[in-house]
């Protein structure tokens, strides 16, 4: 329905949707906290012998840290403005990752391809 | 200009600004000595017919969507004169250099005229032209009474002002950037153009560039969440839903271009190493980047016009739009693709097989959705009774050009093509045929749809016809020799030429550009003469809707008052006011009610005047005005949000009053 | 079929049906309610901001390994100092949300408080990162000195950019609540500030993650 309806009905907007409380964002910060301690522990014990392993955990609670900051400070739900929060995070996920992955995945062939492992001799040679 | 990398001499008080800074060109002086006496000509007649306060209250500081729509439509279209000069200009020396000849330009001169052709054109015409109308429509379109935030569209209307002012400057004092409209590096780096012209470039794009994000932000949240009661998604008007997309693109990938710049802005004042060949940097990374901006801004571009054309086809063919669910789905999967295929402008980088490859096929998929709405359009006027005026009549010429552009497109999308036709006049003529054909075509068919919405009288259609043809035919002349000169190897932005045999190509160009000055001299007639005979009864639209049309714009009077509608529409089904037409809802009156609206108010004025005089600090290292009058800009910014008293209600009795002289107004027109 | 045509104008006025403009047309009294749009006007600038830091963080993916023959972030960077940092801004963000429910408790002298708390925070972080900053310049590890530290300096400097410009938003906002009160508009631009300030957390979320965890391992 027409946006005008809703908010009509809802009632004032600035503090209509949920603002949380003491126990939520205790909780949020709490494992926050967790989260943030845990990947600096590891890495500063020096981490795993598996180098990818200990990659993939920091980035893992990076993500699930962000999660909960999503959650439990943005209070971010799927029904807040009736989702359009939700679908532009979305979308600008999406954009962020192709931005990521496409510029990093360009510029690696490119280095590869147009920088190949340097001739010193043949270059020594060249233009002399 | 300074022979030597920075060896420019600087003052305290004005840093590298000095007496070397005015261009010894004639024909510059020639130019400025124009603008002097023409700018002199209207400041006087503004002041002689007391003028000032007018603007001042009724335009610079409104905040009414409608007139800031007009400003953007009317900077747009004297920018377009400076952008099209510059075209001239490249076609003179370019049908003129052969045979030894030098021609007229020097190189440092005509550098400048290619680079600042291309960025005015895209970003001080085609994005006004198409900020503008998106302003004026999209909120009569939703039944809406402004945009969700007034002021700050305001505020985004000057700063494009004020980005455009800094480019105009670079005319007359110093000189614009040389090195093509997207100033790579490491030629925009400061060891190659340590003057001031990239960095008249980077200022003017990125003054401008707040206020392009911000008005993106602001009609995305308007049509999100203004809309009239009833009024879903899938009941919006096309336009409205092509704007919708554009400005989400607007505001996913200005960031991307504002950040880009300022990593060049940081190499050349700070020594920083992002794009500089020494110290680990990397220059095509700007070049990924830029593109990465750069491709969505094509779609920016052309998405509303894609509505327009909607709207025209459907209403001068008395149909409702063929296929409205397939070209909204076309539209969002345009908008979405559009973010994978950036590389094709670069496949000659050498980021090799599986990249160009993937990058090619995504190209080629982008066309497809184009190429639905193209098959909407053919099929909404089949069997329609069409009805041959001006906005129909670009938008089949629309239709022609495209297809022949777009398709050029396709072939520039196979890499293996690209690597003989990069930067070569084949795609020169490929953009332009697709950015003349589709987005200025498109914007000559919405001024002369919606003129008369805007003004109440309808434009002259004989000068619009005459305007018409020279266009058309004036631009295939012009653009057709340059895919020939492509295919022969002619590359781009070149100024002298040894081979005569491309010179009867260029020639025929040239005289091509000719026929598209009159037509550009024509449409200014065309709105001479219809403001002339304004009055004329055959060319008032009293009723408010002259062309039997269907969405909601047309439901209020011409030009419609500040308040749009004075009681809130509410939408049942797609076409909203042909169902009132046809129900018998299309005058509503009864007892009104004051109507809460915005103030107008100075501060955009002031803070884009701020952040001009900012950008020119920077641009000359006058770093005592520059830290001045950034903490000018904060100041004004913070003193601004202690003013809370920022609305007021439009009374009853002056809503009762202009509803009734509609309701005469309409009485008279019927004769009754 | 159609009632009325640019002809006939005077269908437009003389064939109104009631019924119709009772459908078509609401004519109580309304209005829009004031700022409806700011939450979302808001979140979609954040939007827009995200992906001016994705674009650094792009450009730190790409060129993050180009030392240019210079120190590498295993020389440089010092986690101790990281970890007191983001432990600042956690600790912001904590004291943010206790402002914001203080506001909607009405409590105008407890807000007040926890906002001051929290620009003690966001100053000390921004204290710590200009120290970092300061001693990194002077070991002649300057953004100048490769590709690696231009782009380490501004994705870490834009980010504190904001925390700049956000703490001089909360002095203005603490301002206003003290001379205004715990007002409609004044709940309004917390709410943005808040949103604007939790969001900047979740951005040192991804460069704790992966300029400085990443590199040091």
């Amino acid at each position: 329905m027409g946006a005008h309806h809703d908010t009509h009905d809802h009632g004032h907007s600035a503090g209509s949707h949920d603002h949380g409380s003491h126990a939520s964002y205790i909780k949020g910060f709490i494992l926050s906290v967790i989260l943030t301690a845990l990947p600096f522990g590891l890495v500063m014990a020096g981490g795993f012998e598996n180098r990818l392993l200990t990659v993939a955990l920091i980035v893992g609670f990076a993500v699930v840290q962000i999660l909960i900051h999503m959650v439990y400070f943005l209070h971010m739900t799927a029904k807040h403005e009736e989702g359009w929060t939700l679908m532009s995070t979305l979308f600008t996920l999406i954009v962020v990752v192709i931005m990521l992955a496409g510029s990093i995945w360009v510029m690696y062939h490119m280095n590869t391809n147009m920088m190949p492992k340097m001739n010193h001799e043949a270059l020594q040679g060249f233009g002399s | 200009m300074a022979d030597v990398p920075g060896a420019q001499p600087t003052t305290f008080l004005l840093g590298r600004l000095n007496w070397d800074a005015i261009p010894k060109d004639p024909i510059i002086w020639v130019t400025f000595a124009a603008v002097v006496l023409g700018g002199i000509v209207v400041l006087g007649a503004l002041t002689k017919y007391r003028l000032w306060g007018y603007l001042w209250k009724e335009w610079f500081t409104s905040v009414d969507h409608k007139k800031i729509g007009i400003m953007y439509i009317a900077l747009a279209l004297v920018m377009f004169v400076r952008g099209f000069a510059d075209a001239l200009m490249m076609r003179l020396q370019q049908v003129w250099a052969f045979n030894g000849s030098e021609g007229y330009l020097n190189s440092h001169h005509y550098d400048q005229v290619f680079t600042a052709h291309g960025v005015i054109m895209i970003f001080f015409v085609a994005m006004p032209f198409i900020t503008g109308l998106m302003n004026y429509l999209v909120p009569l379109q939703i039944g809406a009474r402004d945009v969700s935030f007034p002021f700050l569209n305001n505020f985004s209307f000057w700063m494009t002002v004020g980005g455009a002012v800094i480019t105009m400057a670079s005319l007359f004092i110093g000189e614009f950037a040389q090195t093509g409209w997207l100033a790579f590096p490491p030629l925009s780096g400061l060891q190659s153009s340590p003057y001031v012209g990239v960095d008249y470039y980077i200022w003017g794009l990125q003054v401008a560039g707040v206020g392009t994000t911000l008005s993106g932000i602001n009609l995305l949240v308007t049509i999100l969440k203004m809309r009239a009661p009833g009024m879903t998604m899938m009941r919006l008007p096309i336009f409205t839903w092509t704007s919708l997309c554009a400005n989400v693109l607007i505001v996913a990938s200005f960031p991307v271009l504002t950040m880009t710049l300022i990593l060049l802005t940081l190499d050349r004042y700070l020594g920083t190493a992002f794009f500089t060949n020494e110290a680990g940097g990397n220059s095509m990374m700007y070049v990924n980047l830029i593109w990465i901006w750069g491709h969505p801004e094509v779609y920016i571009l052309i998405l509303p016009l894609f509505g327009v054309f909607s709207e025209v086809t459907s209403t001068f063919s008395g149909k409702r739009l063929f296929g409205y669910s397939s070209m909204v789905y076309a539209t969002v999967c345009i908008t979405i693709l559009s973010y994978v295929v950036w590389l094709h402008h670069f496949f000659t980088m050498g980021s090799g097989a599986s990249v160009n490859a993937f990058f090619g096929i995504t190209t080629m998929i982008i066309s497809i959705p184009t190429g639905a709405k193209l098959f909407n359009w053919l099929f909404t006027m089949y069997k329609g009774r069409i009805r041959y005026e001006l906005p129909m009549m670009w938008t089949l010429a629309f239709m022609l050009t495209f297809t022949v552009g777009g398709m050029t497109g396709v072939l520039l999308a196979v890499p293996p093509a690209d690597f003989v036709l990069h930067n070569s006049l084949f795609l020169v003529a490929h953009f332009h045929n697709v950015i003349i054909g589709g987005v200025l075509f498109g914007l000559f068919a919405a001024i002369n749809f919606w003129w008369p919405k805007a003004f109440g009288f309808r434009l002259n259609v004989f000068w619009g016809k005459v305007s018409f043809w020279f266009w058309v035919v004036g631009f295939w002349m012009a653009f057709m020799p340059l895919y020939v000169l492509g295919l022969m190897g002619v590359t781009r932005r070149l100024r002298v030429f040894e081979d005569p045999s491309y010179q009867i190509w260029f020639g025929v160009a040239a005289f091509g550009a000719v026929l598209i000055a009159v037509g550009i001299a024509a449409m200014f007639v065309q709105f001479g003469v219809s403001i002339w005979k304004r009055n004329d009864p055959a060319m008032r639209d009293e009723t408010g809707d002259p062309w039997d049309g269907r969405t909601l714009e047309w439901a209020t009077s011409s030009p419609p008052p500040d308040y749009n509608f004075a009681f809130t529409p509410v939408s049942h089904g797609l076409d909203t006011w042909w169902d009132m037409k046809r129900e018998g809802a299309a005058r509503p009156v009864g007892k009104y009610h004051a109507i809460h609206m915005p103030k107008n108010t100075g501060t955009g004025v002031v803070l884009s005047a701020i952040a001009t005089v900012f950008g020119m600090a920077m641009i000359w290292y006058i770093w005592w005005l520059a830290v001045l009058s950034f903490a000018g800009l904060v100041v004004v910014a913070i003193w601004h949000t202690f003013n809370y008293n920022r609305d007021f209600y439009i009374p009853v009795t002056e809503i009762e009053a202009k509803e009734a002289a509609r309701t005469k107004q309409l009485q008279a027109a019927a004769g009754v | 079929m159609s009632v009325f045509s640019p002809a006939n104008p005077a269908a437009l006025y003389a064939e109104n049906n009631p019924e119709a403009v009772a459908k078509y047309w609401d004519q109580s009294e309304h209005h829009p309610e004031e700022g409806a749009s700011t939450p979302l006007g808001f979140w979609v600038y954040l939007m827009s901001d995200c992906l001016m830091f994705a674009v650094l963080f792009a450009v730190y993916g790409v060129l993050g390994t180009s030392y240019a023959a210079g120190p590498g972030p295993k020389a440089l960077f010092d986690l101790n100092l990281v970890a007191i940092n983001t432990a600042m801004l956690l600790f912001s963000s904590i004291t943010f949300g206790f402002a914001m429910l203080a506001m909607y408790a009405g409590q105008k002298g407890k807000t007040l408080g926890w906002l001051f708390v929290t620009l003690l925070f966001g100053l000390a972080f921004l204290g710590i990162e200009l120290y970092e900053f300061y001693h990194l310049i002077q070991e002649g590890a300057g953004p100048g000195r490769s590709a690696f530290l231009s782009s380490f300096f501004v994705l870490v400097g834009t980010h504190g950019l904001h925390v700049t410009f956000g703490s001089i938003w909360l002095i203005t906002l603490m301002v206003q609540l003290a001379q205004k009160g715990i007002t409609v508009a004044n709940i309004r631009r917390m709410n943005c500030l808040s949103m604007f300030w939790h969001f900047l957390d979740v951005i040192w979320i991804g460069v704790f993650t992966f300029v400085y965890l990443l590199g040091m391992i």
